[in-house]
């Protein structure tokens, strides 16, 4: 199911990203546009800068060059508090969760609306238990971290970034440190989101689940946008990709149809 | 024999060693205050101070660390006298130089534990938190420190334990507190077995005390992913 | 501070202050092994032996740790062991040093030996092992092996602490700082000198330590925590 989203507005684009690691040039001159309630995924062999890409938009790594607007509103990351505003309005959704220890889940998701946002704890906790809800976590909101599995972890810290009204969410292989029982549950909160409009980048290995949805199949490989089209193109039968390749390649190890 | 030993100690120490209590209170309290002071900023910048920084606060602690104690009492009442800078001295008293021994030394370990509370917080943890927009001031706040505290008390507290015990060290540079006195009752009245026997009781109590304190304080701060270690 | 008469005191006061480090070698060595010795069985007894047992084991660690070694060195040279015939303040200083050791080694072999996974005694048994020949032959090997770090770590706190026993007159290393260094006015050398001296044979610790642990590891089997 894929939706014609090209008159759609830009909410994020990155021009000529560059980050180098010491002598590690990990990121080329990446650039890349979002646009509203579309959902690209970024895919390709490890290293290639997939996961890099994406902690450069919201400036968890410091670009060493290339600009970012969000909402035609371009980003000084040098600025701290326009940056930390700018955090407010774009999600992130981490492979390792990362969820805070010592908070349950009803307060992981609250923290951030009334120490970032200012709003009442009241207020706050209406918002957060509804958002527990959406990724059908209500019952669990006083565990903690220690108490949950992989995929309500992972489904927390969605509810976590939702409740911030992000423009849009940025998924750094949300899947790959679960155990594949529980990968399922996490996928099928992905796909509401997507389903309701919610504007998203994600880094994935999970190739045929995001055929389905993705608007653009975005191939990354040491550092460099290699191709971007939409999978029916990339994927066709007669088509030589490299995404073709690739994905040829994962489900061959996990079993999956291409 | 027993009542015989508790006529004896009812009269002749308890009276001596209560006063010596208030002094050892005097030593102990500044001393694991500004013991666990320092040892949160010199385990924070163990942690998150710049290089040479670093370097720095892990040379002191292993100065502190591996001297023993005695000698560290010794240099602050004994020796700092001779040393002048520009003319002038610092001379410290008795008491003084006990409670600035004691901090240093407190200090080093307290470092420790610190930093191994620090330590023990996913990093990952902290990039949510910036994700979430919070500044490095909220995130310390409500993300590093609940969870650092809870995992650096047992250790702390502990040495506050130790504390409680090393301060009769402070009787070789002639402060009066429970040990020094003690010797003194032993001296004047020929008993020293009851008369250390009844000092050790104080220790105990003092000590077994502190750790169900400490037990207490550690239980209401638990929290599921962050237990009490059983013993 | 004048430098070279600083110096020429630690020059001149040099063979007393070595003679000290032997003194407070030889408290160390017999402290440890008296600590050992001792606490071998009784961490033993508090993990395999009867409940009354295990109470009083509990006890003697509770005494030992919970009193200061200060404390318990007053106690024992000038209230126990001379009416025991005990007179020497060395021999007073390595057993209160030693007993305290045993305390605390206690419980350090003790968690090594509960570390061990309970198949190992089963498997013993199993042989048809009596209990005592299982625990010397199966259980202490492994456990002794694993408790090298935090035995290194007692090792030199007890290497501090023997600076304790200048106060019965123990001439090591603190005492004869004491005694030269008033004699020449030069405490701070004399401080920084004693601290050296510490620093030296802590070292000298930890490598033979280190090197007893290489040579009594078993390939392939993980030891948590390095020193």
């Amino acid at each position: 199911m894929m939706k014609s989203v090209s008159q759609n507005k830009e909410i994020l684009r990155v021009e000529k990203l560059n980050k180098s690691f010491g002598t590690n040039h990990v990121l080329k001159d990446a650039t890349l546009t979002l646009r509203e309630g579309e959902l690209k995924v970024l895919i390709g062999p490890s290293g290639g800068g997939k996961s890099t890409l994406l902690q450069c938009m919201n400036f968890l790594i410091p670009p060493d060059s290339g600009r970012i607007w969000l909402d035609g509103v371009e980003i000084e990351g040098h600025r701290k508090r326009e940056l930390y505003s700018y955090r407010q309005q774009v999600g992130m959704i981490f492979q390792d969760f990362n969820l805070f220890d010592h908070l349950s889940a009803l307060s992981n998701v609250r923290i951030a609306l009334t120490k970032v946002k200012g709003m009442t704890k009241k207020a706050a906790t209406d918002r957060a238990m509804a958002e527990l809800e959406r990724v059908g976590l209500a019952a669990k909101a006083g565990l903690y971290p220690a108490q949950l599995s992989g995929g309500q972890k992972q489904r927390v810290s969605v509810a976590r970034a939702l409740a911030m009204d992000p423009k849009v969410l940025l998924l750094d292989e949300p899947t790959s440190a679960l155990d594949p029982e529980l990968i399922g549950e996490v996928l099928a909160v992905i796909k509401d989101l997507a389903t309701a409009g919610m504007t998203m980048i994600m880094a994935t290995h999970q190739t045929t689940f995001s055929s389905q949805l993705a608007s653009e199949f975005v191939f990354m490989e040491q550092g460099t946008i290699i191709e971007h089209d939409s999978p029916a193109v990339l994927l066709a039968p007669d088509a030589c990709t490299r995404t073709k390749a690739f994905c040829a390649k994962i489900n061959e190890l996990t079993g999956e149809p291409v | 024999m027993l009542e015989e030993y508790w006529l004896f100690a009812s009269e002749r120490v308890v009276p001596g060693l209560n006063a010596a209590l208030l002094v050892s209170a005097r030593l102990i309290v500044p001393s694991a205050l500004y013991g666990a002071l320092f040892g949160v900023i010199i385990g924070v910048l163990r942690v998150y101070g710049p290089r040479p920084v670093r370097r720095v606060a892990d040379a002191f602690v292993s100065l502190f660390r591996g001297t023993p104690l005695v000698v560290q009492l010794y240099f602050w009442y004994f020796a700092l006298p001779y040393i002048r800078i520009g003319g002038h001295a610092i001379v410290l008293n008795a008491m003084q130089a006990s409670i600035l021994g004691f901090a240093l030394c407190s200090a080093a370990y307290q470092s420790e534990y610190i930093r191994g509370g620090l330590n023990s917080i996913k990093s990952g943890q902290l990039k949510a938190a910036k994700a979430l927009g919070m500044n490095p001031l909220q995130t310390v706040l409500y993300v590093v420190l609940p969870q650092a505290v809870r995992r650096a008390l047992p250790g702390c507290g502990n040495e506050i334990i130790y504390l409680i015990k090393y301060s009769s060290l402070a009787m070789i540079i002639t402060v009066n507190e429970l040990t020094g006195t003690a010797r003194s009752i032993a001296k004047f009245t020929y008993r020293p077995i009851e008369t250390y026997a009844t000092v050790a009781v104080y220790y105990l109590l003092l000590v077994t005390l502190a750790m169900w304190l400490l037990r207490c304080v550690e239980d209401h701060m638990s929290i599921p992913g962050f237990e009490r270690p059983k013993d | 501070m004048n430098f070279e008469k600083a110096l020429q005191a630690i020059i001149e006061a040099l063979p007393y202050m070595l003679g000290g480090m032997w003194i407070t070698a030889a408290l160390v060595l017999g402290a440890l092994a008296l600590g050992f010795v001792l606490g071998v069985p009784l961490a033993v007894g508090q993990v395999y032996g009867h409940p009354l047992t295990r109470r009083l084991i509990h006890l003697y660690v509770w005494l030992f740790r919970g009193v200061p070694i200060l404390v318990l060195v007053f106690l024992f040279a000038f209230g126990i062991l001379p009416p025991l015939g005990i007179d020497s303040a060395f021999a007073a200083g390595v057993i209160v040093l030693g007993l305290t050791s045993a305390a605390y080694q206690s419980q350090i072999f003790r968690g090594s030996i509960q570390s061990l996974p309970p198949g190992q005694l089963k498997a013993a048994r199993a042989l048809g092992m009596r209990e005592h020949t299982a625990i010397i032959s199966i259980i202490l090997p492994q456990a002794l092996r694993l408790s090298i770090p935090a035995w290194s770590n007692e090792f030199s706190i007890l290497l501090k602490d023997s600076a304790l026993v200048m106060v019965i007159g123990v001439q090591e290393i603190m005492a004869r700082t004491r005694s030269v260094a008033g004699r020449t006015h030069e405490p701070v050398a004399l401080a920084l000198f004693a601290g050296i001296l510490f620093f030296i044979l802590t070292w000298i610790g930890i490598r033979i330590l280190r090197g007893v642990e290489r040579k009594v590891r078993i390939k392939g089997y993980s030891q948590e925590g390095s020193m």
